[in-house]
């Protein structure tokens, strides 16, 4: 597999019960598949339960990657909610990273509460388009909801991702994962969310760059 | 998981790997209680034991798995117990005498540690546990090495007759890598019948011969494969690494440019050291990064080496190099390694001024443990003096934060709520005048509850104990306990009934159902108001479990702005920002209410609570 860096660094970070840690697993089979060296590293302590949640996937020719990605050498980042993935472009994003997230706020409980603001917005998306060589918003949620299910919001995103320049994985490769993992009712679905993530990405609605 | 193709890649998560690893040395047993981050081996072995012929189950608490796997390794079975830090600490006793016994089968613990505590109350370092009951101590670094390594432990084990300790953390635990599959034994070795002079036994004379296996390790760990040294003949710095720091260390030392001139040895045998092959790097080297998770027990071994030895070298590890505190990462590891090598370190780019809100976790919307909350900290407040909380470790350990409206003053580990609240239960006949509350769910019940359950009850304490009865081990992913009517293995047995062993032990035990708020909350004062031994329990499934188990849509909670006051309303925005629920949001725009249809599970209780009744409860069926 031709890597564009190598190691090819990528986080997908969201908030947990989102799917996070189930859409890096696809993505590193798939490039395991692919006869690679895979790392991922999960962080879901706080998975179901409303916390900040990342996923690093790592792939190397030469190499075992360690688990974590070191700080702005993350060159794609998929991000389900906007805070979250401004708090990731922050540490991880360097020189040329990619961006493609869903900027569907998800509030905070301190924001709810009354005792932390939610930044606006549009000064989120401003700062993730300065911290990115290209971004790409993709309203993963609604597509999943349209698609039948709101659950499959990652796989609307992992659409939208293989469209990326420099994407390690092409849209085949990955309907190949999803046609193995799921069945039924719950494929339909995905496979509907995978292709409107493909579609919405390829218009480009939403890209800056 | 039990493909028998040798060769074969795939991509494991280290838990996967330790499976596989378990499959691959022909285990007889296996036992742990479930612990993050390491709860999902034994699921998984529950799963292919009738398959592969082996006996998996999840205990009731880590003492009774480790026990139970000394009766295995006595008929000559191998036998795997899986626990986590803390879990490694309640076996101490157990564990002490059985390194004075030693093991017949091989005996191997698999412990994993939480640095940076991701799903812990702590970050203890389990290899202490190891050098104090002085057994072998394994660490990987890659989830091959995760694999590799228990076949590699049940030999040890059974070539000097000792328990031996692997330790792993979370991000191996909780990682993903390239692993390539070995090939799986034929039929199991055959047991053997426990003969008239067999013994393990903890005497005292033992402890000599638990020394000498010691000795007889550490010149295995010599020659041992997870030992590996790579760099110069004679390097004048060195790094030495053991478990995930190695692979850090390696890409910084890359990304600095330092491999030429830096020695890397990479440890997998942890204790004994295998001091000829550390020295034989060490006796050149004027300088030395140590990097390990959590505390700096390599550091001060190879310190006192170095000592005994009279080298004079300068130590950089936990102590000044790295953080004290915290979990390694390749930016700390990268820091330590340019103060090594002099070199310079990658520039941080700026970023913008916004701050950003943390997200806090919180019980899941729907969960019951938040309603049992809320109707606690309202009846305490309605005391002449608010009572006392005692907290205790489960999901409910979140009833600390906003969650669970700050509900308690003090948690200890695990199975302590009950004695912290009887000694305070106690004093309130000399004087104390406050309530005393505490709580636990059902799994912790009987992993630790219940001799502190006597204990307060035989003393008669003035006390409540709140059981949390949502029918799941739900912090660690719903492993059965013995309240569930299930195994690991999956066979269907009789549940125990928590009401009839209060009943049993005499103490005065009620039943009310937190999402009954009216009720509810009068069976808590109640109780509250009566002396002695009081236990409630709270019966509601989990939600998350009830979600999974639903065929129907559920009800659909939404909000009717219209009857929303919002901001001007008395309750001064009770649903989105007391109650805490993560379904209950709102809507800035209008300033009214409102419900996230996404998150919502369908619980109704902010129906119950809106004093305007501006929260609708409509069709499906209820949560």
């Amino acid at each position: 597999m031709t890597l564009k860096y190598d190691p090819l660094n990528i986080v997908v970070c969201g908030i947990g019960g989102q799917g996070n840690v189930l859409a890096a697993e696809i993505l590193g089979s798939a490039m395991c598949d692919r006869g690679c060296r895979v790392a991922v590293g999960e962080t879901y302590g706080a998975s179901q339960r409303g916390g900040s949640v990342m996923s690093h996937v790592r792939v190397s020719n030469q190499w075992d990657p360690s688990v974590l990605i070191p700080a702005g050498e993350a060159h794609i980042i998929i991000g389900f909610e906007p805070l979250e993935t401004l708090r990731i472009a922050r540490k991880y994003a360097g020189a040329d990273t990619v961006t493609v997230y869903d900027p569907r706020p998800v509030y905070p409980l301190g924001v709810l509460q009354g005792v932390q603001t939610y930044p606006p917005l549009e000064e989120l998306q401003a700062e993730i388009g300065r911290l990115s060589s290209m971004t790409l918003a993709i309203p993963a949620a609604d597509i999943a909801m349209e698609a039948g299910d709101s659950k499959a919001a990652n796989i609307a995103l992992l659409g939208a991702f293989t469209q990326l320049p420099g994407a390690p994985l092409n849209r085949e490769d990955l309907e190949k994962i999803l046609a193995q993992r799921f069945q039924g009712r719950v494929l339909e679905i995905n496979r509907r969310a995978f292709a409107l993530g493909c579609e919405a990405a390829g218009k480009g609605a939403a890209a800056h760059g | 998981m039990t493909a028998n193709a040798p060769g074969q890649v795939c991509l494991m998560q280290g838990n996967e790997a330790i499976v596989r690893g378990a499959v691959e040395a022909g285990i007889h047993f296996a036992a742990s209680y479930p612990g993050s981050p390491s709860s999902q081996i034994l699921g998984m072995l529950g799963k292919i034991a009738r398959e592969r012929g082996f006996y998996a189950e999840w205990s009731t608490n880590e003492v009774c798995a480790l026990q139970a796997c000394c009766g295995a390794s006595l008929a000559n079975g191998r036998a795997l117990c899986i626990v986590k830090q803390n879990g490694l600490l309640c076996t101490a006793d157990a564990l002490h005498c059985a390194a004075q016994h030693g093991v017949k089968g091989g005996l191997v613990i698999v412990s994993s540690d939480d640095p940076s505590a991701h799903s812990s109350t702590n970050e203890f370092d389990s290899r202490w546990q190891a050098l104090s009951a002085g057994i072998p101590l394994l660490e990987p670094t890659t989830m091959q090495e995760a694999k590799d390594m228990i076949p590699y432990a049940f030999e040890l084990s059974e070539k000097v007759g000792q328990v031996v300790l692997v330790r792993l953390t979370t991000r191996v635990c909780h990682g993903r890598g390239n692993v390539t599959l070995g090939p799986l034994p034929e039929g199991h070795r055959p047991l053997e019948r426990v003969k008239e002079w067999d013994r393990m036994v903890c005497v005292c004379y033992m402890h000599g011969p638990a020394l000498q296996k010691l000795e007889d390790l550490r010149r295995c760990f010599e020659a041992s494969p997870f030992n590996h040294y790579a760099g110069p003949e004679a390097p004048k710095k060195l790094i030495i690494a053991g478990g995930t720091g190695c692979l850090y260390g390696q890409e910084a030392l890359r990304r600095l440019g330092g491999e030429k001139d830096v020695g890397f040895l990479a440890l997998g045998t942890l204790w004994p050291l295998p001091e000829d092959y550390i020295l034989r790097c060490l006796r050149p080297a004027e300088e030395v990064l140590i990097l390990e998770e959590v505390d700096p027990f390599l550091e001060r071994a190879i310190q006192a080496l170095a000592g005994r030895e009279g080298l004079r070298l300068k130590f950089l590890g936990r102590d000044g190099a790295l953080p004290q505190t915290g979990e390694l990462d390749p930016d700390v590891v990268t820091a330590a390694v340019a103060r090594l090598t002099g070199a310079p370190l990658p520039e941080k780019r700026p970023t913008g001024e916004l701050e950003l809100p943390v997200r806090e976790m919180s019980f899941c919307a729907g969960c019951p443990h938040r309603a049992t909350f809320y109707l606690l900290k309202r009846a305490m407040r309605q005391e002449k003096h608010p009572g006392v909380v005692v907290g205790d470790i489960g999901c409910y350990f979140m009833a600390g934060q906003s969650a669970g409206q700050y509900a308690y003053q003090v948690c200890n580990c695990m199975g302590s709520g009950v004695n912290v609240a009887e000694g305070l239960g106690q004093l309130t006949n000399y004087g104390l005048d406050q309530k005393v509350v505490t709580m636990c769910g059902d799994s912790t019940f009987f992993h630790t509850i219940l001799p502190g359950l006597v204990n307060a009850t035989y003393h008669n304490a003035n006390m409540l104990l709140i059981v949390l009865d949502n029918s799941a081990t739900a912090m660690t992913g719903f492993q059965p306990h013995p309240g569930t009517g299930l195994t690991a293995m999956g066979d269907a047995v009789k549940p125990m009934d928590i009401p009839k062993i209060l009943d049993a032990v005499g103490c005065k035990v009620e039943v009310a159902d937190p999402f009954d708020v009216v009720e509810a909350e009068k069976t808590l004062r109640r109780l509250l108001d009566q002396p002695g031994m009081n236990v409630l329990i709270m019966r509601q499934p989990c939600a998350t479990l009830k979600a999974k188990e639903r065929s129907k849509k559920p009800v659909r909670v939404y909000v009717d702005q219209s009857v929303c006051v919002g901001d001007g309303c008395g309750c001064d925005k009770y649903c989105s920002r007391v109650w805490g629920c993560p379904g209950n949001t709102w809507d800035f725009k209008n300033n009214k209410a409102q419900i996230d249809p996404v998150t919502c599970v369908g619980c109704g209780v902010c129906a119950k609570l809106c004093p305007s009744g501006a929260i609708k409860v409509e069709g499906g069926e209820e949560a």
